[in-house]
């Protein structure tokens, strides 16, 4: 029973209250995990006439990493970009199935995605800082949602978690776009968490960035996902079984008439994914021998 | 020809990398092309020389203040441009104090908040061929409808020929402008920018307030003030709306009463001026063009180092 979903009312109350807790003998610490956050089932994605993806169905439990994986126009970033409602601005746009989080349908009638963006920070494939210093990248979200006073703390506490503080600390005023783009780009988690989401969620982030800056980010990635759930979708096989938990595999499933849409084809933790795949599918593309 | 070759035979590797062939079709097209620009700039140049060697003697006699300052006249000796120069400036405040507002506003609906729907393509294709019509017709528009219909409020006084239908006929010429260069400014803001600050958790107005008009600012303050510059070198709708070429008394009025009252413009005036017969207009007519060609220089300038500062600051 553990396992349930949170009920609305504990939603409400704004906590994550771990419904299960486990005492990591390795660490010594205590964390939560194996709760189910996001369950989606039977999602499927119209662009328009055209199907995305079809028939996605999965849970990605809380404060581990889920990686989606597979070659380009699977799906991947259109199942991520479903879970914060971003696909919303996309008009043509048309998701099907259901998405709970946290038990709650986030395409329910009474969902304002605006409040469900606010739980979920997001990164995306090219560093985008906004125009601004780094100060003010950080402090929008917060302002925007409401906390008042001096955000001085938050900044400093964001950027120390995305691992940035002690190479921005004596030029917060000076404009985001004078920083690296690996710096840009931990700029843009400590941006994401820093509305305290629960969720941060993670388009390519690395595809621009060095092998150095990439490394980077992957520690932090496991450092974050302590107090955050982490959903990553990532071109790169060796990154996914490096940082994720859980992975999920997506390929392209071409019809006679040519439409070609996105599939899960295999989901579980990682280390079965890469090492005793079921389907032959994912053994051909994590081998190299796709396409 | 492979590197052992090349080092025992440098004078054959010589030969094999000099010009041999004459790119003919190449040195024709870049001969057009100059010629194109000599051709535009010459009569640019022509134009300019004309209109100052022109507009010399008044400038000799006269001097720049007096010519500006003196009162409209029929007498050439002390016609000045006064009433049309502080006309034009008025003009162009009003126009611009409700066109830009109203077409800001048209443009970041249509881009920001209208969806993509038949209808909207509809507006969106009107707008672009509004900005194509002549402007005689605007004037025909504005004669209609701010001077006859809306007289009594436009201009009770001077039976609607007031410097509100002047500008409201402006307004009506530039807006289709303004909501294109404004549309256009709002489309080239980047799609990150929106998307970082949606994934943040911004509503659509904060994206917008927040991220997208910093960044188009530039490109809309430029379009804007190039806009108005286009309305300052009007002259049909005005003549049909009734600016004058006559003298009038600009008097002791307060804004409401100045707004209600008569109105005349430079490029009217250049129309009136250069059908005289009076020897003496013709250095007049010069002289107001090049007044005309300095105030429409300062507009430009202003949208360039508007243009440059705003970036600036959105930079760093």
């Amino acid at each position: 029973m553990n396992d349930e979903p949170l009920s609305e009312t504990t939603v409400d109350s704004g906590a994550t209250a771990p419904p299960r807790v486990r005492i990591d003998v390795a660490s010594e610490q205590t964390r939560t995990t194996g709760a189910t956050l996001f369950s989606l089932r039977q999602v499927a994605v119209d662009y328009g006439d055209f199907r995305a993806v079809n028939d996605i169905t999965l849970d990605v439990p809380s404060n581990e990493i889920t990686a989606l994986i597979g070659p380009s126009g699977c799906g991947k970033t259109t199942v991520l970009r479903c879970l914060n409602r971003m696909n919303d601005l996309i008009e043509s746009a048309r998701v099907h199935g259901s998405i709970l989080y946290h038990g709650v349908d986030l395409y329910g009638p009474h969902i304002d995605p605006v409040e469900v963006r606010r739980r979920m920070g997001m990164v995306f494939q090219k560093p985008n800082p906004f125009p601004k210093s780094i100060y003010d990248n950080i402090a929008f979200g917060p302002k925007i949602a409401g906390v008042k006073g001096n955000l001085d703390d938050v900044v400093e506490e964001s950027l120390r978690r995305a691992a940035l503080w002690e190479e921005v600390k004596d030029k917060l005023r000076e404009s985001a776009y004078a920083l690296s783009g690996g710096q840009q780009q931990r700029l843009c988690i400590a941006r994401a968490i820093a509305t305290n989401p629960d969720v941060v969620l993670m388009d390519e982030p690395c595809s621009a960035l060095d092998p150095i800056a990439t490394l980077r980010i992957e520690e932090l990635m496991i450092e974050l996902k302590t107090r955050y759930t982490i959903v990553i979708v990532t071109h790169n096989m060796q990154q996914a079984a490096r940082v994720s938990d859980r992975t999920a595999f997506f390929t392209v499933d071409v019809k006679e008439d040519g439409q070609r849409t996105g599939v899960l084809v295999e989901y579980g933790d990682t280390g079965m994914i890469f090492t005793k795949p079921d389907d032959p599918r994912t053994e051909d593309y994590i081998t190299g021998r796709f396409g | 020809m492979n590197a052992a070759a090349m080092r025992t035979a440098p004078d054959s590797v010589a030969r094999a990398l000099t010009t041999r062939r004459r790119d003919f079709k190449g040195t024709l097209f870049t001969v057009v092309l100059l010629g194109s620009l000599v051709v535009a700039m010459a009569i640019l140049g022509t134009l300019l020389f004309t209109v100052i060697s022109g507009s010399l003697p008044v400038w000799r006699s006269r001097g720049v203040g007096e010519f500006v300052g003196s009162q409209m006249s029929a007498d050439p000796e002390v016609a000045g441009i006064w009433q049309a120069f502080y006309g034009s400036l008025l003009l162009m405040v009003f126009t611009a104090v409700i066109a830009l507002p109203t077409g800001i506003a048209a443009a970041i609906y249509l881009e920001e908040y209208a969806s993509d729907t038949r209808f909207t393509r509809i507006v969106n294709a009107n707008i672009r061929n509004l900005a194509g019509v002549p402007s005689i017709v605007y004037g025909l528009l504005g004669l209609a409808l701010f001077v006859k219909l809306l007289g009594g409020i436009t201009g009770p006084e001077v039976h609607g020929r007031s410097v509100i239908a002047g500008g409201l006929t402006l307004g009506l010429l530039v807006l289709p402008i303004v909501i294109i260069t404004t549309a256009e400014a709002l489309r080239a803001v980047p799609t990150s920018i929106r998307e970082g600050a949606v994934g943040v958790g911004a509503t659509p107005w904060q994206t917008i307030r927040h991220h997208v008009l910093p960044v188009a600012a530039p490109g809309v303050l430029t379009g804007t003030i190039l806009s108005l510059g286009r309305a300052f070198g009007e002259a049909a709708p005005l003549l049909l709306v009734g600016g004058i070429t006559t003298f009038f008394s600009t008097g002791d009025s307060n804004l409401i009463e100045t707004l209600q009252g008569r109105f005349s413009a430079m490029p009217v005036l250049v129309f009136s001026w250069s059908r005289l017969p009076q020897e003496g207009f013709r250095a007049l007519t010069a002289a107001l063009i090049v007044v005309m060609l300095i105030v429409l220089l300062l507009i430009n300038g202003t949208a360039i180092f508007l243009r440059n500062r705003f970036e600036k600051g959105v930079r760093t």
